[in-house]
């Protein structure tokens, strides 16, 4: 949340509202179009199924669209450095299967099988990197390159094609159980605590140094509106959803949630906060003034990559305890293009210098709900295919216009 | 501050060469403290070349660096650095995506543990460019991309000007700008060289460097023809010199000469 250009101290609301429009109308939208998609889906839907607005179909897109969305993170750092990993579907695939396998037939426990995935993509991340920034070849083709083989490695995990189930209990509880009641509560807690002390801090140590800041007004509006609409989601997901609540309850908040919640707070921590995110930008933005001020931009391609084969290994994880196995598809067909939808929906651009890791989760959000949306409403699934890969294009085709906009402008 | 006199930065009996094009000739240059110093010359006169010396970007086959009168080596750009040597590139060199102190801190950061401390860097940015009577600018928290050019060249000068710099080096400020913009930078520029900084001003606008300039130098095919005061020479003589290497008794004498006598010209 950056202040707004006034030379007051403290902006008053009418003013950060009317900067806020004025970015929007110079080509900035931010988040707003995702805001927007979501808002307009879920009433469509709602209105043409009305059992798409139920607490039990609220939980299913949680759970639907974790897997995406984490892997949409990572491809974010990629992304503002104006790159492109193509492969982070495939190698959610490969890391997750590998987990499997070691624990089906070496019976590892899960946490070394874990670590193992998660080291996978920390390596194939390493080599992605260096071809793109040392050797120099365009990541378009590198990590086309790698989606090709990544394929057949996963082939040969998985023995040519069987579908190896997943038995580990706590890999399992991933994607498929919810909190306790008390412990959505005390997650919402700490979390709505967390978000209202970091900005309270912010805003009186600015005014305490007197450096602009946001209107007190503003900032309980944001801590006022996190906190009802997460009060209301965990109201909900609380609700009992299953059928038969003499038989198994089913109620409580995915523990899908927390995961992403943990990762999009650390990770915009790193993008905001931190001289490596500060670098990530500076480099999306102008190489050659990222290269004279002394920055190591081929190191930081590098992490780029490593960071997104790394998130796209956990993606890969939570979609293998949801379907409670992996298959030679996992990772396949359609998830790289929904993940690098939801960042180019939620607002991060595809020419670099972009983004934030919050775009993963309303673009995430945008994406599962087409997803889940179609699902209810048509038996054919060229339809849904058709029409997510529209919208990926509306959104490509609102970021390419917006800088356009922008560049216009800039240029007075 | 140094006197007038001593110049704060001096180079002596530069060569440099690529392969086998001498681009710089026993080239001698003095930048002085509190002064702006005009560096004029056709394209391909070796502009270019010489300022990469003097930032550490280019190494030099022979010749001597002193500063402040001390004999110093400048090997790469850190060591240039270290000497408050700073430079301000005709393409700018900032980051569109950025606010006005993330670019002017880039590679810089001030930090508080592992978090940035924007705060204080927010403070440092603003003081510096209240220092340089910037007023054109309205938050420092603004974003780069929506600067004018003006703007933006205010912004890479005062990016120069943050570090205690000693010797700012401006390639062409002005070249991209319309004429209200252009008063506006050049004004800048005298605002550094009062306040006690050494300011090379690179240009092709003899309107600019007659505007602002204490001294000019003037290069032709690699050799440094002239190093007078901006009061002494016309408009006609600077294009000479600029064109054919001397005016009158100024710059090479009339005949082919060696190398040695090439630099008669200089004085002041």
């Amino acid at each position: 949340m950056t202040n707004a250009g006034t030379t007051q101290p403290v902006a008053s609301l009418t003013a950060h509202v009317a900067a806020y429009w004025r970015r929007v109308r110079g080509g900035d939208m931010g988040a707003l179009p995702a805001v927007l998609g979501i808002l307009v889906l879920v009433v469509g839907f709602s209105l043409a199924r009305p059992v798409f607005f139920s607490a039990t179909n609220f939980a299913n897109l949680l759970f639907q669209g974790a897997a995406v969305t984490v892997i949409a993170m990572g491809l974010i750092f990629v992304l503002l450095l104006g790159e492109i990993d193509l492969s982070a579907g495939y190698t959610s695939g490969v890391c997750a299967s590998l987990a499997a396998i070691l624990m089906l037939e070496q019976h590892m426990p899960w946490y070394f099988a874990i670590a193992i995935a998660l080291l996978t993509g920390v390596v194939t991340g390493l080599v992605l990197g260096m071809l793109v920034s040392k050797v120099g070849i365009p990541s378009f083709v590198v990590t086309l390159a790698a989606f090709l083989s990544f394929q057949g490695v996963l082939l040969l995990i998985v023995k040519q094609g069987q579908i190896i189930s997943i038995q580990d209990s706590t890999i399992l509880k991933i994607g498929n159980n919810n909190l306790p009641i008390w412990a959505g509560w005390v997650f919402y807690g700490v979390s709505i605590a967390g978000y209202a002390g970091v900005q309270l801090y912010r805003t009186l140590r600015r005014s305490a140094k007197g450096l602009t800041r946001d209107p007190m007004s503003l900032v309980a509006l944001r801590i006022g509106a996190l906190a009802v609409a997460g009060g209301v989601a965990v109201y909900i997901l609380n609700l009992e959803r299953s059928f038969n609540p003499a038989r198994t309850s089913l109620r409580g908040v995915p523990i899908v949630v927390p995961i992403v919640v943990i990762l999009l707070v650390a990770l915009t921590f790193v993008l905001s906060r931190t001289t490596y995110g500060l670098h990530l930008y500076a480099v999306g933005g102008n190489v050659e003034a990222a290269r004279r001020a002394g920055i190591a931009t081929d190191r930081l391609r590098i992490s780029a990559f490593v960071i997104c084969s790394t998130l796209a290994a956990i993606g890969g994880i939570i979609a293998a305890s949801r379907d409670n196995s992996v298959s030679p598809t996992s990772g396949g067909s359609n998830v790289l293009l929904y993940a690098v939808g939801a960042a180019v929906i939620g607002g991060t651009s595809l020419f670099g210098g972009k983004g934030r890791v919050l775009d993963a989760v309303l673009g995430g959000a945008v994406v599962a709900i087409i997803d889940n949306g179609m699902n209810l409403l048509t038996e054919s699934s060229w339809i849904k295919y058709v029409v997510t890969g529209l919208v990926l294009l509306a959104a490509a085709g609102v970021d390419a216009l917006s800088r356009r906009r922008a560049a216009a402008r800039g240029l007075s | 501050m140094t006197s007038e006199d001593t110049p704060l930065l001096e180079l002596r009996g530069l060569h440099k060469s690529f392969g086998p094009v001498q681009v710089l000739r026993d080239v001698d240059f003095a930048i002085n403290a509190g002064a702006v110093t005009a560096l004029v010359g056709d394209n391909g006169a070796g502009k270019s070349t010489l300022v990469k010396c003097i930032s550490g970007i280019y190494g030099h086959d022979s010749g001597e660096f002193l500063f402040d009168g001390r004999p110093v080596n400048i090997h790469g750009p850190r060591d240039a650095a270290a000497l408050g040597i700073e430079i301000v590139y005709q393409d700018l060199a900032l980051c569109d995506n950025l606010d006005i102190v993330q670019n002017m801190f880039l590679g810089r950061e001030r930090r508080v543990g592992l978090v940035l401390d924007d705060d204080t860097m927010e403070q440092l940015a603003a003081k510096t460019l209240s220092d340089l009577a910037v007023r054109t600018v309205k938050s420092v928290r603004q974003r780069v991309s929506s600067l004018s050019g003006g703007q933006r060249q205010t912004v890479a000068i005062a990016k120069a000007v943050l570090w205690n710099s000693r010797v700012v080096i401006l390639d062409e400020p002005t070249a991209a700008l319309g004429v209200a913009q252009t008063a506006q930078v050049l004004e800048l520029v005298r605002r550094l060289a009062d306040s006690g900084l050494a300011v090379v001003l690179i240009s092709h606008n003899m309107n600019d460097v007659f505007a602002v300039a204490d001294r000019i130098a003037a290069l032709y095919l690699g050799r440094m023809v002239a190093q007078v005061k901006a009061s002494e020479v016309t408009h006609a003589q600077v294009v000479e010199l600029i064109t054919a290497g001397r005016s009158g008794n100024l710059g090479l004498p009339p005949e082919n000469g060696s190398s040695s006598n090439a630099d008669n010209g200089v004085e002041s």
